[in-house]
This record gives C-alpha cells, structure tokens and sequence, in this order.
C-alpha cells in the first residue's frame, strides 16, 4: 500500500507508456518525466514567492501581500498577468539577438539541470553516471547568459552588474563544487541516485546522512553559503543594488523577460537547494526509520520547502556585504576551508570507525575554522587613501 | 567567533516573525481602506467654499473678488463675476461666482487662495480619496462641488471653524447695529427732510447732530465687510 502510494508517480508513467507504441515508447516517456518537472517548479516558485513576501513582512512586522485571494495566495498570479502585460522594451543600441536569449538561454539552464535531480524514490529524469559533473557544468552556463545580457544591453550599468554577478559566482563556483567534493569521496560515484541510495540506510532510528558527519556537516554549511552567493541572493546580492547599478545585469529587461530572470534565479535556487538535500541530507530519504512509510517525494518536497525558507529567513536578517568582504570570504575563508574539509573526509575515510576519528576531524575542522576566521578579521586595517593623478 | 552576530541576528528576526502572528501590537500597518487613522485637525489638501445656511447657491460666502485667482501660485482657480447683484446669507446684495472652478490637478494646496479671502469664503478641505477616470473634467471641480456646507467645515477643523465664525458674527452684528443706525438715521433725516419742507423755519439742529455721532462706524463698518 505505502508502497504503491510511494512510487505512484512512476507506476502512472508505466500506464500511460503502456498505450503507447513501442517507437514512440522513449520521447513519450521523456516527455512524461519532463513535464511534471516543468510544471511543479515554476508553481514552487510561484508559492515560494508569496512565502517570501509573507515571511520577509512578518520578520519586519508587517503584514506582507494580503490583498489578492485568501491571505496574499493568488499574488503571483498578478504579478505574472502584469508582467505579461507589460511592454517589452529593448534599447535601441542592444544586440537585439543577445539581448532576446539571454534569459531564454538562463531558463533552459535553470530547467536542464533537474535532469538529474532525484525528486523521490526512482523519480530521476536521467540517472547520468556523471550527475554530479552535469550539475556542475549545467549550473555555469547560468553564468554565461548573465554576461551576455549584461552585455547585449549595451548598459554601463547592466555591465558592471554582469562583472560583479561573474567574479562573484566564479568565486564561489569553486567552494560548491570542493564542498560537494567529499560526498562524491564518500559515495565513490558521480551519479545523484547513487549517493541518495548510499545514504538511504538507518542505524538504529537513525539515518546514515552525510550531513551527521564533521566534514558532512562543514560541506554542507559551506555548500549552502556558497549556493546562497550563487543564487544571488542576499546577502550576497552584490550583482543587484539599488544605490549603485540598479538591478544589475537586468536592468535593461522589462515585462516578461525580467519575470523569466526572477524564474531562473529561483530555479536556479531550487536546484542548488536540491542539490544540496541530495548531497548532505539524504536525498528522499525519510529522517528516521519510521517514517519510511510517508512518500519519498513529500520528504523531499519538505525538505526542499525547509531550505527555502532558511533561505527567507537568512534574507530576513543578513545585511548586505561589500564586495570586498564577499571576495575576501570567498577566496580566504570557504576556499581553504572546503580543501581542509576534503583532507578531513580522506583522514575520515581511512581511520577506524568510532569516537576517535569524530574528534580527530572535527578538532582539524574546527581549528582551521577559529584559525581563518581570526585571519579574516585580522586584515581589517584600514589606511589614508592618496590619489595619484597622472601625470 | 565567526558567525555569532548572524546567530543573533536570526534569533532577532525569528521572534519578530513568531511575534507578529502572537502580538498584534507589533503590527503597526493599518489596513488602509477598511481601517483608517482618525485625522489630526490640521490636515488640509484642496480648498473648498464654505457657505452659510443650507442652500448652497445664495448660502455662498465669496463675492467673486477674484483675490484667491490672482493670488493663486499655479494659476488654478477660474472666477467669472456675475453681472448682477445677489442677496447673501446676511440678506445684503453682492456680487456672487456666476463660475468658480479649481483644477485640483494643478493646485499644489499651498493655502494661499485661504489667506487672502477676506470673506473667509475659501477654507482647507480633507477629502483626499478624489481619484478620477476622467483626468481632466474629473479633476476640475466646479462651484457645485465646491460648494460645502458651514456645518461641514466645523466638523472639519473646529477650532479654526469656531474663531472663524465667531469673528464673522462679531462682524455682522457690528455691520447691522451699523445698519440700523444709518437706516434710522437715513429715516431721521427723510424725517426731517419732510419736516424742513413742511415747515420752512427750521426747528434746531440737535437732532441731525444726533444721527450725526454713529455715522464713522458706519464707514468703517462698511469697509470691513463688504
């Protein structure tokens, strides 16, 4: 009974294919996979805006939307109506070609790379072999299309917000891919179902997540900053702001091109978030043994919800950093301290399980921790600015 | 350590989200439409004209002086004087607004128009809700819907209103003691006019030096009000 509620959706899948020719059997069946995908992301993304507005207003005492259906819910309908509504304007010195697939091109990536999210138990579009990789790959062409609309708009200010938006999620690119490093050690494979599958297991009530370890633990904490700044959001919104470059690479866009730029940054937020839950918290794993019965897809979904709002809740109270203080966190701070993880998962890897390879770990994590962070701090000297003029 | 203040931080927002759904003292916006702030007396935004009684077409106050139209900053207050002479609240002849308009779109509710009318006919209005799908005749108020009752603007600004009239009734009971002092001296000289030709030897003067004494009051009377 769990069973079949559990595994609901593919048993549909197998159903509907099974009126279907053989031929056809393979584009029906991708088209089967895709769709749902494509549909219950935007509508996240649809619910995730109203919690954010909501959840924002309530950090500040305010109410937040309350105006359109019961309690606000209907107001990303309106705001889709208005944008599709509005006028697209594209300046007259933009490349016209480069400034139409920009977003295009940012949602395609947004969408490609749920390919190999695992949203529930056998629930995977594509279980490449190299998931991780694809991830990874996928994820940088988000990049890529942020430069090419902060180029194509011919804007000085679209274009700074463009190089900001790139050394920032480069920057941070490289502490995502070296904190999910240690899971890829752990699990010993690249694909997503596998390492959700490595994770699956219980001792006692308890699950075998990767996130219950000192270096699952660092890598997710990591993993999750740096999704933060890849993502954009605050508080690591440098590539948007409002006192110095507007909206940042997007300023340029109107109507429903910025609402498809909204679209791919939350995806692109989802995604990373589901990533995240895949690597450290156990994929569609339930947290604990008995409640193994509730749907793989609704822990999932719960999880990925949980995320979200830590991700509102973060927004809610962090001010913004300068972008200094963004580069130096980067690169002097989860850059070394992603490495140091990795040596700590080999060091966890090759000694006896036990109490004495927790503390070994978490003593080399924790230090090196204190260590940079008082390296951080101690680089806030502050000098005289001369100016030299040419001469 | 690092991270502490974001600790703290998240804590702080924390009990203002749980907070605001426990306490309803932390939330502090009023729900606009169905709820309303009382308004504080000294709000003002357009002017409107005040008249006295309850019919607003003798009842008006203004004598189309076309003081405030010429004082008016942005230029938007239209007067046509009428050509004929019309009894006020107080009964008296006057000239009245054949046409008074006010372009609320390009009047920038500087009160200017409220300080230069000597007959207190212009005051300060509150009704801010005045949005209009017509934006140019929707906007253009004319002296119909100008028009608001005395009683109104005491409701509006009491103590403003309260001065205003009592400084209007002093006024007009100094203009009819005025009044019937000049009528009966008018009717004391017709009296003695008709005397004088009735009989040609001329009794004295003391009664038309009498009736002489109120006449000053009368002039500056007349000067004040009308």
């Amino acid at each position: 009974m769990f069973e079949t509620i559990d595994q609901i959706f593919v048993l549909i899948k197998h159903w509907l294919l099974g009126y279907v020719p053989g031929m056809a059997q393979p584009l029906i069946s991708a088209i089967l996979s895709v769709v749902p995908v494509v549909i219950a992301f935007p509508l996240l993304f649809a619910i995730t805006t109203v919690l954010e507005r909501k959840g924002l207003g309530r950090m500040q005492n305010r109410y937040g939307p309350n105006r359109t259906g019961w309690f606000g819910i209907l107001q990303p309908m309106a705001d889709g109506i208005k944008s599709l509504t509005k006028e697209d304007i594209v300046p007259r010195t933009a490349d016209q070609l480069v400034h139409f697939l920009a977003p295009v091109v940012m949602v395609i990536a947004s969408f490609l790379v749920y390919a190999v999210v695992p949203l529930g138990r056998n629930m995977v579009i594509a279980d490449l072999n190299a998931g991780v990789l694809f991830f990874f790959a996928i994820g940088s062409m988000v990049e890529l299309s942020v430069f090419m609309a902060g180029w194509s708009s011919h804007s000085k200010y679209s274009l700074l917000g463009a190089m900001r938006a790139i050394a920032q999620m480069i920057s941070y690119e490289m502490p995502l891919v070296l904190a999910s490093v240690v899971v890829i050690m752990a699990a010993g494979s690249l694909s997503t179902v596998t390492i959700v599958n490595m994770q699956a297991g219980y001792t006692g009530i308890w699950p075998h997540w990767y996130v219950f370890t000192p270096w699952g633990i660092t890598g997710f904490i990591i993993f999750m900053i740096a999704a933060t700044a890849e993502s954009n959001r605050c508080p690591f919104d440098m590539p948007e702001g409002e006192s110095e470059i507007i909206a940042g690479y997007f300023i340029e866009y109107s109507g429903f091109k910025f609402a498809l730029f909204f679209l791919a940054e939350y995806l692109g937020m989802f995604a990373t978030s589901a990533m995240a839950i895949t690597f450290f918290l156990g994929g569609w794993a339930a947290p604990f043994s008995f409640l193994t019965w509730i749907p793989s897809y609704v822990w999932f979904f719960g999880k990925l919800l949980t995320i979200i709002c830590a991700f509102i809740w973060v927004r809610g109270t962090l001010p913004r950093l300068r972008m200094d203080q963004l580069m130096n966190f980067a690169w002097k701070f989860m850059l070394p301290l992603s490495l140091i993880n990795i040596v700590g998962a080999g060091i966890w890897h090759f000694m006896p399980a036990g109490f004495t390879r927790w503390g070994v770990v978490s003593l080399l994590i924790l230090l090196s921790c204190v260590l940079l962070s008082r390296g951080l701090r101690r680089n806030k000297w502050f000098h005289v600015r001369t100016y030299r003029f040419a001469s | 350590m690092l991270g502490e203040g974001i600790v703290k931080g998240l804590a702080e927002t924390a009990r203002n989200f749980f907070g605001s759904y426990v306490n309803k003292e932390r939330l502090t916006t009023v729900q606009f439409p169905e709820e309303r702030l009382p308004q504080i007396e000294a709000t003002r935004d357009f002017p409107f004209l005040v008249y006295d009684g309850t019919d607003p077409e003798p009842g008006l106050r203004c004598v189309a002086c076309q003081i405030c139209e010429k004082e008016c900053p942005p230029k938007c207050i239209y007067i046509v004087k009428s050509a004929d002479k019309k009894p006020d609240a107080t009964g008296k002849a006057q000239f009245y607004p054949a046409q008074f308009d006010i372009d609320i779109s390009v009047c920038m509710s500087c009160q200017i128009c409220v300080e230069v009318c000597p007959f207190d006919a212009i005051k300060m209005d509150v009704e801010f809700e005045m949005s209009s799908e017509d934006r140019f005749g929707g906007l253009l108020l004319d002296k119909y819907k100008l028009a608001k009752s005395n009683e109104y603007y005491n409701k509006i600004h009491p103590t403003e209103a309260g001065a205003v009239d009592a400084a209007l009734a002093e006024e007009r009971a100094k203009a009819k003691l005025a009044a019937e002092a000049k009528a009966k001296k008018d009717a004391e000289v017709a009296a003695a006019k008709a005397a004088a030709a009735a009989a040609p030897p001329p009794p004295d003067a003391t009664p038309a030096l009498a009736a002489e004494t109120p006449a000053p009051a009368v002039a500056t009377a007349s000067g004040e009000t009308k």
